[in-house]
């Protein structure tokens, strides 16, 4: 397997993963969609460990390890995340981030 | 072998970039939700084709199991009118920094950068030894044992938190009534305007 492919493809995937998030992130206008744009960051950045993992260092565990973590960190800040969007809606009426700035003075 | 792989490798890469685009791109909420769902069922594709079988299962469970639901749910509790405009007044500066992240950044930092990769041992055409489910597990209550305990009182906090957070009191609640408190609500004010006519006609 590691012949086939080299490791910089898995990377550059990851990093195509990852841009692609953080431009949904920064741009989309509904909360819900910033979340999306959220996971699949954190998607790219768990790529990034198990290729790690199979090329580097095999015989050890840390990088599966750390992306068990992270999925767990991602379960919870969708969690959050996802009950802070239904608050807003409750008391805004909107989920657009636009609508949702009482805290710019 | 090495040609199937890498066939499989390119049609799951093109899966993945292309379902991410679709997610940050599509109009509706729930198309980006579904193909969200795509994109994560790629990258559990991707594990198995990185011989991560662990991380796999974990992440159509986690993922796709659980986060897309949540998404969805989130989805139909907050449908609004979204107005006419998808994206903020400020997108080509995502997209610049996005794009400048990627092309100036991170991919002339992987290509340029030597990775070490170790030779297999052993010898040629034997599989490599690979830490598995096993070892992982033994990791966890032994070297990753304060993570573990760590990640366990952070799932606890957010569970709290979201609970929390989301909890309506009751007063506030919109009450909806059930079938049978229809019928008697309807049963009570038919009563009372029979009444009130009754009353009506003894006074005539």
């Amino acid at each position: 397997m590691t012949r086939a492919i080299p490791l910089e493809a898995v990377l550059a995937v990851a990093a195509a993963l990852f841009c692609i998030g953080l431009f949904g992130a920064l741009s989309r206008r509904n909360l819900v969609g910033v979340l999306m744009g959220i996971e699949l960051m954190l998607n790219s950045v768990n790529i990034n460990l198990v290729a790690f993992w199979r090329y580097l260092e095999p015989r050890f565990i840390t990088g599966p390890s750390f992306a068990i973590f992270i999925i767990t960190v991602a379960a919870a800040e969708a969690a959050v995340g996802l009950a802070m969007i239904i608050a807003i809606y409750r008391t805004w009426n909107t989920v657009n981030i636009d609508s949702v700035d009482s805290l710019k003075g | 072998m090495d040609l199937l792989i890498q066939i499989i490798f390119g049609l799951l890469v093109a899966l993945i970039i292309g379902a991410a685009m679709m997610v940050v791109t599509v109009r509706n909420v729930i198309h980006a939700a579904l193909w969200l769902i795509a994109s994560f069922f790629a990258v559990a594709a991707l594990y198995l084709v990185l011989e991560a079988e662990f991380i796999a299962i974990v992440q159509v469970l986690v993922y796709v199991g659980a986060i897309s639901i949540l998404i969805l749910f989130a989805i139909m509790l907050t449908r609004s009118s979204e107005g006419e405009r998808l994206l903020t007044q400020h997108w080509w500066a995502a997209a610049l920094i996005s794009l400048g992240l990627f092309g100036a950044v991170l991919l002339p930092t992987l290509v340029g950068h030597t990775w070490n990769i170790p030779l297999p041992s052993g010898a040629p055409g034997t599989p490599e030894t690979l830490s598995g489910v096993e070892e992982i597990g033994r990791g966890f209550v032994n070297e990753f044992v304060i993570h573990f305990e760590v990640a366990g009182i952070l799932l606890t906090v957010a569970l709290i938190g979201a609970i929390v957070i989301a909890f309506e009191e009751r007063s506030r609640r919109r009450r909806v009534l059930t079938l049978s408190e229809e019928h008697i609500l309807r049963q009570r004010q038919q009563a009372t305007a029979e009444r009130v006519s009754a009353v009506a006609d003894a006074v005539d």
